[in-house]
């Protein structure tokens, strides 16, 4: 493989922030289901039992929420939504079936990805905030049970959102070839980012050969 | 806090039934509120059944002491100083604690296997070994009831003597109560006796007399005798239509399969679409080498 054929997408540090953003998001998820359906209570056995995930859900869960700000910071400004990006939401049909002559120019990031970001934003903000008022033994004692009711199906409700939009996000990588090397070593070949995101492809060959 | 029993109803986080073959009859705690003197004999004999001594606390200039139920302190009179008719002051005196729902909103709440049981004599009863002190149960519950110790992160409440009841026994409260404002049997037994109470305090001038048993929690298995049956709010904020949270209705009713069975739904499309249509592989560049892998 020569490096000419490749193009940075991520710096290390975002990779590094990307991951423990992943890893976080996902012990969340396991141990959130586990506390939320009997039919997933046994995920509680990776954590130690019933009590320790209790226990160590709300921490991670503090992890996450500080990990994702910074995240956050780092691809905000890719992540604004424009015309295209609607134009290209209404032609989601190519895109599921990989007709992708027929969607708008796609620049750094495409209108689902965008979407993914910001439905992020909304509901890790909304699960840290109710997640706080639920917080045993800390915090819950603090808040009226009117307030710990409405947290807990907010909560409920945000982390299904979140979870499906995670596997939306996995699926994705998985299904576009080519993609998770973005993120695991930082580089995608010239053909997929010519393929997928031409729009950015311009942007970073400008000047160059 | 029995381990093994053959006559649960209802465990908590459970979707298979539980052990159930034995059958018992329901049972009912009636507090007649008319006759109690608020001499906290009951509290006394809670705490020594129960093995349970709380902190002596504070004087908060009322009567009631420890000023709130605590995951020691399983009942609490409660003491209210109203005027319904102009100069006659009435002090009614409530006994608190768990009302041992039919419906119960702590065990609809409960996320642990167990740690919550309803057995077919009614009572609710929590067993904090499978507790992990996430305070879903109060949440749940309509009547601000369990308590989360600050030892141990646990779960504690009234269990109705749950050990006692079960050995045929009456629990440690109504043992003790020297005026017979507490009484127990079976919950059929309990509704007779109420009403001929009713009757007696009806004819005493307390034309709202009647018995609290609140159907929108399935009617409960510590019932009240109240003078007022029309205003149960003034005997210290006793709710009028006690039910579970519309919220955690929602949350533990409905939103736990749906929500559960879409992530699902969601995992298998991706699938689906995958083996259907293929994954998106980048289209070779004739101007490119082609990317390893």
């Amino acid at each position: 493989m020569n490096d000419d054929n490749l193009i940075e997408r991520y710096k290390p540090e975002d990779r590094a922030n990307h991951w423990l953003t992943a890893i976080t998001l996902i012990l969340l998820a396991l141990s959130g289901l586990a506390l939320f359906h009997p039919a997933f209570f046994w995920l509680t056995n990776l954590f130690g039992g019933g009590t320790w995930t209790r226990i160590l859900h709300p921490f991670i869960g503090v992890v996450l929420a500080v990990s994702f700000w910074f995240l956050a910071q780092r691809f905000r400004a890719y992540n604004r939504i424009t015309d295209a990006d609607r134009e290209w939401m209404r032609h989601i049909r190519d895109v599921l079936a990989k007709r992708e002559q027929n969607l708008p120019e796609v620049g750094r990031y495409n209108a689902g990805q965008k979407y993914l970001f910001w439905v992020m934003v909304t509901t890790i903000a909304l699960l840290l905030v109710s997640g706080i008022v639920l917080w045993q033994p800390w915090f819950a004692p603090w808040f009226p049970v009117g307030l710990t009711r409405v947290a807990a199906l907010i909560h409920a409700l945000a982390a299904f959102v979140l979870i499906a939009a995670t596997l939306a996000h996995i699926y994705a990588a998985i299904w576009v070839k080519g993609s998770i090397s973005a993120m695991t070593r930082g580089s995608v070949s010239r053909a997929w980012a010519k393929q997928h995101h031409p729009g950015w492809y311009r942007e970073m060959t400008k000047g160059a050969k | 806090m029995a381990l093994q029993s053959l006559d649960i109803v209802r465990r908590s986080a459970t979707t298979t039934p539980s052990p159930g073959v034995r059958e018992t009859q329901k049972v009912a705690k009636l507090i007649d509120i008319s006759k109690c003197i608020g001499c906290k004999a009951c509290q006394v004999a809670c705490m020594e059944w129960n093995d349970l001594r709380d902190e002596v606390g504070t004087n908060h200039g009322i009567y009631d002491n420890p000023i709130d139920l605590t995951d020691k302190s399983w009942t609490v009179m409660r003491f209210s100083e109203v005027e319904i008719e102009k100069g006659k002051l009435e002090w009614l005196i409530r006994k608190d604690g768990c009302m041992h729902c039919a419906d119960p909103g702590c065990l609809k709440a409960c996320p642990a296997p167990g740690a919550i049981v309803q057995y077919s004599n009614g009572i609710v009863d929590f067993h904090e070994e499978n507790c992990i002190g996430c305070g879903y149960c109060i949440t749940g519950c309509p009547f601000n009831i369990p308590r989360i110790s600050k030892k141990d992160s646990k779960a504690y409440k009234c269990t109705l003597c749950s050990d006692r009841v079960s050995v045929g026994l009456e629990p440690a409260c109504v043992k003790t109560c020297p005026t017979g404002a507490l009484v127990f049997g079976s919950k059929e037994d309990m509704i007779h006796h109420a009403e001929e109470r009713i009757v007696d305090l009806k004819s005493r001038g307390f034309q709202n007399a009647g018995l609290y048993d609140p159907p929108g929690v399935g009617g409960t298995h510590v019932m009240y005798v109240l003078q007022h049956a029309d205003m149960p709010e003034i005997y210290n904020g006793l709710p009028k239509d006690p039910q579970i949270s519309p919220m955690v209705a929602l949350w533990k009713g409905a939103l736990k399969p749906i929500l559960s069975f879409g992530l699902g739904l969601v995992a298998l499309a991706g699938f689906f679409h995958y083996v259907t249509v293929g994954p998106n592989e980048t289209k070779e560049d004739a101007n490119e080498n082609r990317h390893g892998r």
